[in-house]
């Protein structure tokens, strides 16, 4: 066990904080989203994917390397895209309705 | 610069990019900049991918890696794009569950690939949680899929021992995981796959089709944390940082929705929620208690007289696809000076949050969408509550009976409001199968039939008056 694995937990350590942190003061109305823009996030497998089938030396590792790269775009692009589609509508509205207390509804 | 510090700059702009995007996933307005920016951060990542050494040469294999990266774009893309905003939480679920796949590959191939090194214990064991979270968050998403899109039952499955079944499951997935660290066996591996793929479908079978988007969340921070595991075995810190953040804040994010549903995480697991409820709802019927119903003229004629309407939309709203319509009740109500809100409890829809999407969707501005506590207050002095196909949120069950399964759940009081007209569709039990005695409130009047028009009725019927 080397600095190298002391180096990397405590990435996952600060990671984890960050990641409470910033979810906590997320209002329930941005909960979908919130789940289908990490859903894209963990998307970034396609990296790692990218890694063991650009280093695959055998038919096993190229057969799953491929597989996995399929799969990790299929989440990649799909989750971005779903979370986009989604935000679209989040859109600034038109202030056709009388505006109310649109500061209050918006915290 | 070294080529490799460049690359891992690089990297370090994407994490960075990746935490801005969920901090802005937070507020309205920085929404969708935020993801935005994350999907930027994400293909810079990628690209500098590409030019990475890995074992001291560069990527082979590079027109596989884009005949791959081809495949999921044109099998992606449409259906991100086409599927309809209703079976959302599906198509969450399963991009979740093909990235929890990915994930788990990308740990087999890598311990196929090192295991001539004779790696260390932890890097193998690093692989086999790879390999044991990313293939549960697989094999669950897909079930989870089927119960939304109803290719099969979404009640909980239940059968005798299956509590106990799943127990030796998971322990023997940790004793496999025990002999393989001392053996540092291929084939074993093969079977630990087996063995998740198993527990991933065990463990979500009993979850009723209600609580499914809450599994869905759970599966979300698992695909993390396998992210993260891979991260380990391959050294690259981008995946840890993004695996781990999705991890924490995916726990979190569960834990306040089974909190809006007002039970604790265990219980939404593990107490296959709504099994057997479906019987109290035709005895209490027998009763013979009746109901009162109007027509949507009737219906005109009421929302004219009145000042204040909340408008209480749940999941039959988005099935009838009845959100224009609904809209346009809403303006044409608002034209004649009656102020209107939609209440909309967290958990309306199937996700927190898919009610406001859909409803934002068909253009309701903003403003007029509140939460449930403010909800409540405005609901005191409400002429009207119009619930369209919303049931289980509004159920009074989840206040007063304790032997409910949802007590204990905030509802939407809609019985504060002066008149109650519930738009039904049949007599039947609502998505938790729970009998609704607001149905049965003297304040209230049924209105059936299809939400969509039963809507347009009204709203001709406003405008007529």
């Amino acid at each position: 066990m080397g600095n190298v694995l002391l180096q990397y937990a405590t990435v996952l350590v600060l990671s984890i904080f960050v990641g409470i942190e910033i979810i906590a003061k997320v209002p329930s109305i941005l909960h979908t989203p919130l789940m289908s823009g990490s859903n894209a996030i963990h998307g970034v497998i396609l990296v790692g994917s990218m890694l063991v089938l650009g280093s695959a030396n055998t038919n096993l590792e190229e057969v799953l390397g491929f597989l996995a790269v399929i799969l990790a775009t299929l989440n990649v692009v799909g989750g971005f895209v779903v979370t986009d589609r989604m935000l679209e509508m989040f859109k600034a509205k038109s202030p056709k309705a009388p505006a109310k207390k649109t500061d209050e509804v918006a915290q | 610069m070294s080529r490799e510090t460049l690359i891992d700059l690089l990297y370090l702009f994407s994490a960075t990019t990746f935490v801005l995007a969920l901090k802005g996933l937070g507020s309205p307005k920085r929404a969708r900049m935020g993801n935005g920016v994350a999907a930027l951060g994400m293909l810079v990542a990628i690209v500098a991918t590409f030019f990475k050494y890995v074992d001291g040469h560069a990527l082979h294999h590079v027109g596989l890696i884009l005949l791959a990266m081809a495949i999921g774009v044109i099998v992606a893309v449409p259906t991100a794009r086409f599927v309809k905003m209703t079976a959302m939480p599906q198509l969450v679920a399963i991009f979740n569950g093909v990235g929890g796949g990915a994930a788990a590959l990308v740990s087999i191939t890598e311990f196929v690939h090192i295991k001539a090194t004779h790696p260390a214990t932890y890097v193998t064991l690093e692989v086999l949680l790879g390999v044991l979270i990313g293939t549960v968050s697989f094999s669950g998403s897909a079930i989870a899929f089927a119960k939304l899109q109803e290719l099969m039952t979404g009640r909980p499955v239940t059968y005798p021992g299956q509590q106990v079944l799943n127990g030796i499951f998971g322990l023997g997935a940790v004793v496999l995981i025990v002999i393989i660290l001392s053996t540092n066996s291929t084939p074993l591996l093969w079977v630990l796959l087996g063995l998740a793929f198993i527990l991933g479908i065990a463990f979500v079978l009993p979850i009723g089709g209600a609580d499914v988007p809450v599994l869905i969340s759970l599966l979300n921070s698992f695909t993390g944390l396998a992210v993260a595991a891979s991260g380990f075995t391959l050294g690259s810190n981008l995946l840890i940082v993004a695996g781990t953040l999705v991890g924490a804040s995916g726990i979190l994010l569960t834990r306040l929705m089974s909190k809006a549903m007002g039970r604790s995480l265990a219980n939404v697991l593990f107490s296959a929620f709504g099994s057997n409820v479906t019987a109290s709802g035709d005895t209490e019927r027998a009763d013979g208690r009746s109901v009162r119903s109007g027509t949507p003229e009737d219906v005109g004629v009421l929302l004219n007289y009145s000042s204040r309407v909340v408008v209480i939309p749940g999941y039959g709203l988005a099935v009838a696809q009845a959100q224009h319509v609904v809209r346009e009740l809403a303006e044409e109500l608002e034209k004649k000076g009656i102020e209107v809100f939609f209440a909309i409890h967290p958990v309306a829809g199937r996700m927190p949050g898919h009610m406001n999407v859909l409803l934002a969707e068909a253009n309701v501005p903003y403003e007029q969408l509140v939460e449930m506590d403010e909800a409540n207050s405005e609901l005191q002095t409400a002429d009207v509550a119009l619930v369209v196909g919303a049931n289980d949120t509004v159920n009074p069950a989840a206040k007063d009976d304790k032997s409910s399964p949802i007590y204990g759940m905030p509802i939407i009081n809609a019985d504060l409001a002066e008149n109650v007209l519930f738009f039904k569709r049949s007599m039947r039990p609502g998505f938790a199968g729970i009998e609704n005695e607001l149905l049965y409130n003297p304040k209230t009047t049924l209105v059936f039939g299809d939400a969509k028009d039963t809507l347009t009725k009204i709203v001709a019927a406003v405008k007529a008056n």
